[in-house]
């Protein structure tokens, strides 16, 4: 037995600190990291928008929480709650759409896979549409895709901005071609969105693929992806029965995306908010030929004091003193 | 059009037709070696043997259609192409990927007088054309093609004919590379841009997003035999009955057909096949297309290229099942 193992096994068998962390895991104080598994205050886990401090890890979030961490306090004006979902196909496998339509939404307190509404994100007036994966892996059916058209309808007719996080395995089977459908509509929509020259910003988080980034994830003026979240068309499974071999590690995550060139940027969570109000307002229309004062805080100062700001401006990057 | 000589290709369900046809024409040579008249009784079985045909084709389960949907000799696009057109020119590439994609196909062909963009999903006509046309999945390369071809349409005020037949788009790890989703989303959204009238035929199989990748027109019209879906049924089963097994099962639930569609405002038209299929009669079935794309060209014609955005929007707009309940019962 070398040293290493020896240390390891008696991590392992220390019962006393396992058997309490589990407790305190399971009184909710403490939440485990699933990639480093690093222990946090849930609390502080929270206040860090679910990004593990230790290593950066974005734990799953759903939409109140999303909506909570991107709109301003007491500004969110929900939309269209009142469209629920219909059993159209009267499809069943091996439970009831009926039944896991009622099983879910009892679950969940969701009408449906998305969540939309009008609001102010850092003080921008925004259309905002928040897929939530708990709803039967956020899949899109006839709901999501109304809920998200009237989103944008609404958007083109206040011209306003308009952002979607998404967080779906695709269109929702059960409602067979109805689901597929939904991709043209809400295609049809973001078209005369960017007719009116009006801002679309998807944010891809895990998971988004199938037929949502077949559509909308992919129909961005500017898309962002949120770190290693995995996105793509088809599922990697049936890849790899296609090819008959192992994919790469990265293959669909949001980093092999931006390596080939299909979003703009990865945006840390706890970055979110702010690179969204950077970029709505640097879309905002420029009414006057004068220099405008811009919220931000460096937009017009001249460029000597802006160099004194950067120190980085024009200085050649020395490696050593990294 | 398939040569009518070669041996045709058997659907486990067309088994009791084959058997009969095969009575039939033994007896025949029996009466042949032996001249006797038994001429009557021909006839007899062979009345048999096309009630019988009319009786399996028209009872067909979703899942029996599928088979034909995918029958290898059931005409393809470029079969269509060539039957209908009095001049065609085939045109190839999306002038970015660096290749041409032979699983889609497009050009410019003469239509009733008149210069018409026509494309779609290119299944093979035999095994070897097959693998060289990846089965009819386009590549992201095959839907840039597709969009360049209808911009270019658009530009010279040529109506567009896509022709859809396809188990779906290529599930490949260069296909994700080159943006498989954008490609097919991009065209989804143009698609509602362009003002020329857009006729949409499902020839086959409409496989998903990589059907509605060149599927968003001003009118929807199948072929009795063909089948769209969300899913194809063999996924399906695996995903929500996690048994691939009960594939059959599933092509009954995702309802696939073209009278279903019909029923929830997805398809405007059914197209009627010959009995047996339109791999049985591929003239008649492209006779069948050429008139139905004719009398709907004319009829779109008369609108304005406003007129018929705004129609596409609205048509698409409405598709959805869904309750709106008042706030209090929430």
């Amino acid at each position: 037995m070398s040293l290493f193992d020896w240390f390891a096994n008696r991590r392992k068998a220390s019962p006393i600190s396992q058997e309490r962390q589990e407790r305190d895991i399971a009184d909710g104080l403490w939440t485990k990291c699933e990639q480093c598994g690093v222990l946090a205050y849930t609390r502080d886990l929270r206040a860090n928008q679910q990004v593990c401090p230790e290593c950066g890890h974005h734990h799953r979030i759903f939409s109140e929480e999303r909506i909570y961490q991107l709109i301003d306090a007491d500004s969110w004006q929900p939309l269209d709650r009142q469209i629920m979902p219909q059993d159209p196909l009267r499809f069943r496998d091996r439970k009831t759409y009926h039944d896991r339509l009622r099983d879910t939404q009892t679950k969940t307190h969701l009408s449906d896979a998305v969540q939309t509404g009008l609001g102010q994100l850092s003080g921008e007036p925004v259309a905002l549409g928040v897929m939530d994966f708990r709803f039967m892996g956020g899949s899109m059916g006839s709901v999501v895709g109304e809920k998200l058209t009237r989103l944008i309808e609404r958007g083109t007719a206040d011209r306003l901005p308009v952002v979607i996080v998404c967080a779906s395995g695709g269109a929702r089977m059960q409602e067979g071609m109805l689901s597929l459908m939904q991709m043209a509509k809400i295609s049809a929509a973001l078209e005369r969105h960017r007719a009116a020259r009006l801002l679309y910003v998807p944010v891809l988080s895990h998971p988004t693929t199938g037929g949502v980034t077949a559509s909308f994830a992919m129909l961005g003026d500017i898309i962002l992806a949120e770190p290693s979240a995995t996105i793509g068309f088809a599922g990697r499974r049936v890849v790899e029965q296609t090819l008959r071999e192992k994919l790469p590690e990265d293959f669909q995550t949001a980093e092999f995306l931006l390596h080939h060139g299909f979003v703009d940027q990865i945006v840390p969570r706890t970055q979110l908010k702010s690179i969204l109000a950077q970029l709505i307002r640097l879309h905002r229309p420029v009414t006057s030929l004068k220099p405008v004062q811009s919220a931000a805080d460096d937009a017009v100062e001249p460029l000597r004091a802006r160099q004194a700001l950067r120190p980085s401006l024009f200085v050649p990057q020395d490696s050593s003193s990294a | 059009m398939a040569t009518t000589e070669r041996k045709p290709i058997l659907l486990d369900f067309e088994k009791p037709l084959a058997e009969l046809e095969a009575r039939i024409s033994q007896i025949r040579e029996l009466a042949e070696v032996n001249s006797v008249d038994v001429s009557d009784q021909i006839h007899q079985l062979e009345s048999r043997a096309q009630q019988l045909r009319q009786e399996i084709f028209t009872s067909l389960s979703p899942a029996q259609r599928i088979q034909v949907a995918r029958h290898p000799r059931r005409p393809s696009t470029l079969d269509y192409i060539q039957a209908i057109s009095e001049e065609w020119i085939e045109l190839h590439g999306d002038r970015r990927s660096g290749k041409d994609d032979p699983a889609m196909v497009g050009g410019i062909a003469r239509f009733e007088g008149r210069p018409v963009v026509m494309l779609g999903h290119q299944k093979g006509r035999d095994t070897k054309d097959n693998v060289t046309r990846n089965f009819g999945m386009a590549a992201p390369g095959g839907y840039r093609k597709a969009m360049r071809l209808m911009e270019h349409a658009d530009r010279f005020g040529m109506p567009i004919f896509t022709f859809i037949d396809t188990p779906g788009a290529w599930p490949g790890m260069e296909a994700e590379q080159m943006g498989q989703g954008e490609a097919i989303a991009y065209n989804l959204r143009e698609m509602f841009r362009l003002e020329v009238p857009i006729l949409c035929t499902v020839i086959g199989e409409g496989g998903s997003g990589g059907a509605l990748g060149v599927g968003v027109g001003d009118h929807l019209m199948m072929f009795e035999h063909s089948v769209y879906y969300v899913a194809s049924p063999e996924a399906c089963a695996a995903i929500l009955w996690k048994d691939a097994a009960r594939a059959n099962q599933a092509a009954e639930a995702l309802k696939i057909t073209a009278w279903d569609l019909k029923q929830v405002g997805i398809l405007d038209q059914l197209l009627p096949e010959p009995i047996g299929g339109a791999h049985a009669d591929p003239l008649m079935a492209a006779e069948t297309l050429q008139q139905a794309l004719s009398q709907n060209l004319a009829r779109l014609l008369q609108m304005s290229g406003d007129q018929r955005r705004d129609r596409r929007y609205e048509k698409f707009r409405q598709i959805g099942e869904f309750t709106e309940q008042t706030e209090a019962h929430i």
